[in-house]
């Protein structure tokens, strides 16, 4: 295999985007939604109106809908691992099964348990047990989330593990490492922007009903709800999105020079609030300026990722290179990265031969090479500093689309709740508001999808950061096998989308009032 | 007896769920074909698990993942 059919790589890669992001479609909206519809009950419970349970149940519908449709859609991403990665799937080793284990044991069943209560047992059982029902099945939801995203974040930020070269694969030795830093601030900033996902998709619906004039008080209501929901959403999103910032700074510079573009590094760099990147520049070293245009904020991105206004922010060019100070000492050049990863693969190979032939002394000595470059294990595969480079332009505009849509799902939240809000505004009266409203629902999903891409491409050339990239993890396996799942998949996925948006639409239009 | 009460409560509640479902009825068909699709059709027949379909044991797994990381 010294030879890599790169396209066996761009198809598996393809693939799993294409089941990745379908996937994403759904799940935003599940955890999103799910909250709604239990802030509804809450007040339904505390108020005994029966106008919320019909608000409730109404939303309920929508939420069923579009878990029913969104529901195992994941696990295709589980067999990929199996099919498609498997030299990935066995590297990572009991990293990924024990909190996929989890999320399969708790998350799951608790989501299937309580959510036949929240839908079989309107007037089965007591409103408290149906509240709590309701509660606690997105909490499963959420739950879920949480350990699929420890899974991803250990992928971002390998730690918590030791590898065994016997078994070929990383072994956890601390669970609790696991669960980092990194983790949870990726969990919490993955949710609440789910949770502006699904308030958008309440606020566009019920501005639907008020532009159509039908179910009026139903429609404010939840309009209500909605626009306060988002705006703390999107207020706590932004929040961690600063987290985000902090982190990849520390654990990914490279993923953080490339969200802005940044080719050589500065003190007090600035943060590029709207920039077009120059299409002449080729390499990261040609002197080609790499914007056509730029709005900064002098300093900004130097206190976003080191908290300090002057601090030095490593540009692409400066990562290759070398020689800058970081938190560990100085940095390691690429070629120095390459010559430690070569080390400890060339010592992986004598390991096996040495153990083969009984040697434990020579064991021993490569096994000690292993452990002291394993953290730069994975740079043995890159043949040239570019390799190291993820694609530029689509983490920089990905990253930069992302913010500006979530300034302004503070803008159109923060409206809406000081509208619906305050007695002296009725939101029927501002009917362009309510179109905006209501062309903005697909803007939550578009923002949810370009952080996956800012994560995700941002992570190339890596499946795992510094241990492994994409193109050794692949399985040995036949291109065309993988471009037949591919369009099976497509050809699947959009048959259960259209069907979801019809039933969708369906619901919606029968409204509120319909048993 | 509770126990039996509370088992034939449970029944009840489920048949009363699933046969006075509306929207529901369509949503579950749809839960099945997907379902069958994905775990008859395509994993058994597109996604073999590549290490456990052609290596006997965990051993001969790691020896190719091995050979994989030190040749590519």
């Amino acid at each position: 295999m010294d030879l890599l059919d790169v396209s066996l790589v761009n198809w598996s890669r393809a693939q799993f985007t294409l089941t990745a992001m379908y996937h994403w479609i759904f799940v935003p909206l599940t955890l999103g939604l799910g909250i709604v519809q239990a802030i509804m009950e809450t007040i339904y419970y505390r108020t005994g109106d029966e106008e919320w349970k019909k608000a409730t149940k109404f939303w309920m519908t929508l939420f069923g809908v579009n878990f029913a449709i969104g529901v195992a859609t994941g696990i295709i991403l589980e067999f990929q691992f199996g099919t498609n990665w498997s030299n990935y799937s066995w590297f990572v080793g009991d990293i990924f099964g024990a909190p996929l284990a989890i999320e399969g044991i708790l998350a799951f069943f608790m989501e299937a348990t309580f959510i036949s209560i929240m839908f079989f047992g309107w007037n089965k059982v007591s409103k408290k047990f149906h509240l709590v029902s309701t509660w606690l099945t997105i909490l499963g939801a959420t739950i879920s989330a949480f350990w699929i995203l420890v899974a991803n974040a250990w992928m971002q930020h390998p730690v918590g593990m030791e590898f065994n070269p016997d078994t070929v694969r990383n072994e956890m030795v601390d669970f609790w490492a696991i669960i980092s830093p990194f983790a949870i601030n990726k969990f919490f900033h993955t949710v609440w922007s789910s949770w502006i996902v699904g308030a958008l998709f309440v606020l566009g619906v019920s501005s639907w009903f008020l532009i159509k004039k039908r179910d009026v008080g139903f429609a404010k209501k939840s309009i209500k709800v909605a626009a306060a929901f988002g705006l703390v959403a999107s207020l706590l999103t932004a929040v961690t999105g600063d987290g985000s910032a902090y982190n990849v700074s520390q654990e990914q510079p490279m993923k953080l020079a490339a969200m802005e573009g940044l080719y050589k590094g500065q003190n007090g760099a600035e943060l590029v609030v709207f920039g077009i990147l120059n299409s002449e520049k080729k390499a990261y070293n040609d002197n080609v300026d790499p914007y056509v245009f730029k709005i900064g904020i002098p300093k900004a991105l130097s206190l976003l990722g080191y908290r300090d206004i002057n601090a030095f922010v490593p540009g692409i060019n400066d990562i290759i290179d070398g020689g800058y100070q970081t938190k560990n000492g100085v940095a390691l050049s690429f070629a120095e990265k390459k010559e430690k990863g070569t080390i400890a693969r060339q010592a992986l190979s004598d390991y096996k031969k040495a153990k083969t032939a009984n040697d434990t002394i020579a064991a021993a000595e490569h096994n000690a090479k292993i452990k002291a470059n394993f953290d730069n294990f994975g740079y043995a595969y890159l043949d040239s500093p570019e390799k190291s480079i993820p694609n530029i332009a689509l983490t920089f505009y990905s990253f930069h689309f992302m913010v500006m849509l979530g300034m302004f799902f503070i803008l159109i939240f923060g409206v809406f709740t000081f509208i619906s809000f305050n007695s002296k505004y009725d939101p029927e009266k501002y009917n362009w508001l309510l179109w905006v409203a209501l062309l903005s629902i697909p803007l939550g999903y578009v923002a949810s999808q370009l952080g996956w891409i800012v994560a995700e491409v941002g992570r190339q050339p890596w499946a795992i950061q510094g241990l492994l990239p994409v193109n050794a993890a692949v399985s040995a396996i036949s291109t065309q096998s993988v471009q037949i799942t591919f369009f099976l998949f497509l050809t699947l996925f959009s048959a259960l989308l259209v069907a979801e948006i019809g039933i969708m639409l369906k619901q919606i239009k029968n409204g509120p009032n319909h048993e | 007896m509770k126990t039996p009460n509370f088992l034939h409560k449970l029944y009840l509640f489920y048949h009363d769920g699933f046969t006075h479902m509306t929207v529901g009825k369509t949503l579950w068909l749809i839960v099945i074909i997907k379902l069958f699709i994905m775990f008859v059709v395509l994993k058994s027949f597109f996604f073999p698990n590549f290490l456990k379909t052609n290596f006997a044991n965990d051993e001969d797994r790691a020896n190719h993942v091995h050979q994989e990381l030190v040749t590519k």
